[in-house]
């Protein structure tokens, strides 16, 4: 065992700020990972339950869209989620790549039984790349998407229904939607429950009852999403 | 011996040999044949080493102490379960009726960069013990033993501390982690030593140090699967974990360096 060179790393990190340590630590940056992860899960939840106006009523889900991107609080918002994003994607990486490293000589058999690892928690950063990508193409479908206009009362409102009803009429989207919202919900079904052990709580009593409510979670928010495309390929007559 | 049920089975062993840890490594094939069913897996391996000494190969080298499931020595992951498919349960622990007749049983080292490969099965976990150095103890200055019910310790603390002081330090949880983290070795010496009063004057030090060095050593970070969890012949619990986490975050946040 070579004690010199430990120690001499040690002295080297002994000059950095005990915060900057936090963040470079594994535990740290897995932690960052579990906070963003939790505000982006709150995000989707709220994204999810407000496009549900989609099944009530055209002029209500064009006027929630409208009130949402007319409120002057909405760019603080989007700079936060826009950060949150970022946080939960670049260190997700980095860890990822901090993993991989950990074992450059991969196994002849994979773990079993009792032992093995879920296929969810094990695929968990191609998940995530997945996800990545779809929101990059969902925000130029819709938000930076054709733009109707309709008047309500003399005043014009954006036409998002419009653009929605167009897209998901095209049966290959409408798949690739409902595929990509599945993916989120495996995401979710490990993350929610995940982030709350990777910040330290973990209790015998509650810890079993989080694990279930995360994947209830996960099946609520995907199948709130997924509901709606499906309202207006198959049910919704113009 | 009373109780013995003189079955025996044939095994297809591919075992991994590797000369030193600069050798790439390779699986050799062997045949055991007539294996009793009552040996543990570890004295299979002495009988298949016997076998390669007397057919002058070289033996197959593998870390062994105790054979009584305390001492952490044993390791080898046997058709992908570190210490074999049994949970709670060491290499040494491991019994041959365990497997079947005919059955091929692929035998590796534990793999992790942190625990480079000294030679065929054996590995070195010294990183472990460099863990350890960084602050996995309690400093007491020596004198007379104080009065024992002058440390008072609820039992409840008790019975936890002492559930993660069973740690035995194998690294199996480390070698069936898809990440090759340390997190549940490293939080059951932080836990153990966290729940004691005899531990909290240091407390806050050793999450931060003993952390810094699972870090250094190149293990990965925990992503929750539970499967170190699952592998520990001591069953330690992922509460560990989740209370390492909550230890080192609060130490980093209240550092003053």
């Amino acid at each position: 065992m070579d004690l010199n060179t430990t120690f001499e790393a040690d002295k080297d990190t002994v000059v950095m700020s005990s915060l900057l340590r936090l963040v470079k630590s594994t535990i740290g940056s897995k932690s960052l990972v579990g906070v963003t992860g939790l505000g982006l899960s709150l995000f989707v939840l709220s994204h999810m339950a407000g496009n549900l106006l989609i099944l009530v009523d055209p002029k209500m889900y064009n006027l929630y869209g409208h009130a949402l991107v007319t409120n002057p609080l909405i760019y603080l918002a989007e700079m936060g989620l826009i950060a949150l994003f970022l946080a939960h994607v670049v260190k997700a990486v980095l860890l990822t790549f901090v993993n991989r490293q950990a074992r450059p000589q991969k196994y002849a058999m994979a773990s079993s039984g009792d032992k093995a690892t879920s296929a969810v928690t094990k695929t968990m950063w191609a998940q995530g790349l997945i996800i990545f990508v779809f929101v990059i193409l969902h925000l130029f479908t819709f938000k930076f998407g054709n733009y109707y206009e309709v008047i309500y009362d003399g005043e014009p409102v954006r036409d998002l229904h419009r653009l929605v009803v167009e897209v998901f009429a095209q049966p290959g989207y409408l798949v690739g939607y409902i595929i990509a919202l599945l993916i989120l919900g495996l995401h979710l079904s490990h993350g929610v429950g995940s982030a709350f052990q990777t910040l330290g709580f973990n209790h015998p009593k509650y810890t079993p009852m989080i694990k279930k409510i995360s994947c209830l979670y996960a099946f609520i928010v995907a199948g709130g999403f997924i509901a709606q495309p499906l309202y207006v390929f198959f049910i919704y007559k113009g | 011996m009373g109780g013995t049920s003189e079955k025996t089975i044939n095994l297809k062993l591919k075992i991994w040999k590797q000369n030193g840890p600069d050798d790439k490594g390779h699986f050799i094939e062997h045949e055991a044949k007539s294996v009793s069913t009552d040996m543990s897996f570890l004295e299979m391996m002495d009988v298949v080493n016997e076998d390669l000494v007397k057919a002058g190969k070289s033996p197959v080298e593998f870390d062994h102490d105790c054979r009584e499931g305390i001492c952490g020595a044993c390791s080898m992951v046997i058709n992908g379960n570190p210490h074999g498919p049994d949970t709670a349960t060491t290499t040494c622990q491991l019994h041959m009726r365990r497997f079947q007749d005919g059955q091929t049983v692929v035998i590796e080292p534990f793999r992790a960069r942190a625990f480079p490969v000294v030679r065929d099965l054996v590995v070195d976990r010294s990183a472990f013990d460099r863990i350890i150095q960084a602050g996995g103890f309690i400093s007491v200055n020596t004198g007379n033993a104080q009065d024992a019910n002058a440390l008072p310790v609820p039992k409840v603390d008790a019975d936890e501390a002492f559930a993660s002081a069973a740690c035995i330090g194998c690294g199996a949880c480390v070698a069936v982690c898809k990440n090759a983290s340390a997190n549940l070795f490293v939080s059951a010496k932080i836990t153990h030593l966290g729940l004691v009063p005899q531990g909290q004057a240091e407390r806050d030090e050793r999450a931060r140090n003993m952390v810094q060095q699972m870090d250094q050593e190149g293990f990965g970070a925990c992503t929750n699967t539970g499967a170190c969890s699952a592998a520990c012949p001591k069953e330690i619990s992922l509460e560990n974990i989740a209370q390492m986490n909550k230890d080192f975050l609060k130490a980093s946040l209240k550092d003053r360096s």
